[in-house]
């Protein structure tokens, strides 16, 4: 059973995370896909922490003997992982459209440039 | 308008020094074919100088690398609807008199793709940093498995298209040392390439930047980007689907 106070502290670290995601929320500044994400994160932590027991539990319906925190390592490892892999995709995904814009700006203004010159004007001459 | 137009690509970035020279060549060698200059990203005046020399010029805003621009030059091909395109570098080192032994293979349609090979034929020894030559043996090596063609060259840039292989490229093109993985491509859309002996010269300023820690780098990612690429599911550009 985790101590009471540790207990208290955690609860209030996690429910911190959940003020500050709302916060984001409401600022615009995060995505809805991503607020539900770390929304849930923030409420899993809470229920973990305040629920005193809990750790205990649920290592023992996976069979956990010896250190029931090992669970909560796991876990935290294994979405850390999954959430990093997530931003790698997305960042290729970003890459790519990046250099879709820049060469499509470098058409563009080429284009551009041609037709302020006139038709004539720019095109490469003899 | 003229029956048959044809566009020189060139990219080039931060080559001031050779690229009004380029230009100036492959204009001298047949005037009727357009120059387009890449300029990927560069801080000195290669824009400046293609375009007094008489090339189009597209800017890129920053420095995307090879494959990208020389994709960028496809894009303006297609968009221009040129009918043909060539690739040279920026840097001097191809040699706009050899262009006919390429496009005599694509006038009589016998290829899509027509590569300048330095190796064909025996056709001459590229001098270079023992790395280099032993990444260019692996790579004609592996391609020539991949694609159960022979392929003696897969580094050079010295290459001319026709308006299939100008759509595919601008719909779809690889990133570092994208010659290599194109040559799968090709393979893979069903293309025809045809390597021809060419002569390259010795580059006419800078210098290879490619350092043994970087060649060994660059091995590997392009041999996982080529066996990937083997399983890939290909962008069929719609000029294929709908010819």
């Amino acid at each position: 059973m985790t101590p009471v106070r540790i207990s208290i502290a955690a609860s209030i670290a996690s429910a911190l995370l959940i003020l500050v995601v709302l916060e984001l929320i409401r600022g615009r500044r995060l995505k809805e896909r991503y607020a539900l994400l770390w929304l849930v994160t923030g409420v899993v932590l809470l229920v973990l922490s305040a629920w005193r027991g809990g750790l205990n539990t649920i290592a023992g319906w996976l069979g956990v003997s010896g250190y029931p925190p090992a669970i909560l390592f796991a876990a935290a490892t294994l979405f850390i992982i999954l959430v990093l892999l997530h931003y790698s995709t997305v960042l290729s995904r970003l890459t790519d459209e990046n250099v879709l814009l820049a060469q499509r700006l470098g058409l563009l203004d080429e284009r551009l440039r041609r037709m302020e010159n006139g038709p004539t004007e720019n095109r490469p001459s003899p | 308008m003229t029956v048959d137009r044809r566009v020189a690509i060139v990219p080039a970035r931060n080559e001031e020094g050779a690229v009004g020279g380029v230009v100036a060549e492959i204009r001298a060698f047949d005037p009727g074919l357009d120059v387009v200059v890449v300029d990927d990203g560069s801080t000195d005046r290669t824009a400046e100088i293609a375009m007094a020399a008489g090339a189009y010029v597209v800017r890129l805003p920053f420095n995307l690398g090879i494959g990208a621009a020389v994709q960028t030059g496809f894009k303006f091909a297609l968009e221009h609807g040129y009918e043909l395109a060539v690739r040279l570098d920026g840097d001097g080192q191809h040699d706009p008199a050899e262009l006919p032994k390429l496009l005599e293979v694509l006038d009589r349609d016998a290829a899509d793709i027509v590569v300048g090979s330095r190796f064909v034929n025996g056709s001459g020894e590229h001098r270079g940093p023992r790395t280099r030559r032993i990444g260019i043996v692996f790579f004609a090596r592996l391609v020539s498995a991949l694609t159960r063609q022979r392929v003696t060259d897969t580094t050079s840039g010295f290459q001319a298209l026709n308006r299939r292989g100008i759509a595919i490229f601008a719909a779809d093109y690889p990133h570092d040392y994208p010659e290599v993985e194109a040559t799968v491509m090709v393979h893979k859309h069903r293309l025809r390439l045809v390597e021809v002996p060419v002569r390259m010269r010795e580059r006419e300023h800078g210098e290879s930047s490619i350092t043994v820690l970087r060649s060994i780098y660059y091995m590997l990612k392009v041999t996982l980007a080529l066996l990937v690429g083997m399983l890939r599911a290909y962008a069929v550009p719609s000029e294929e689907r709908h010819p």
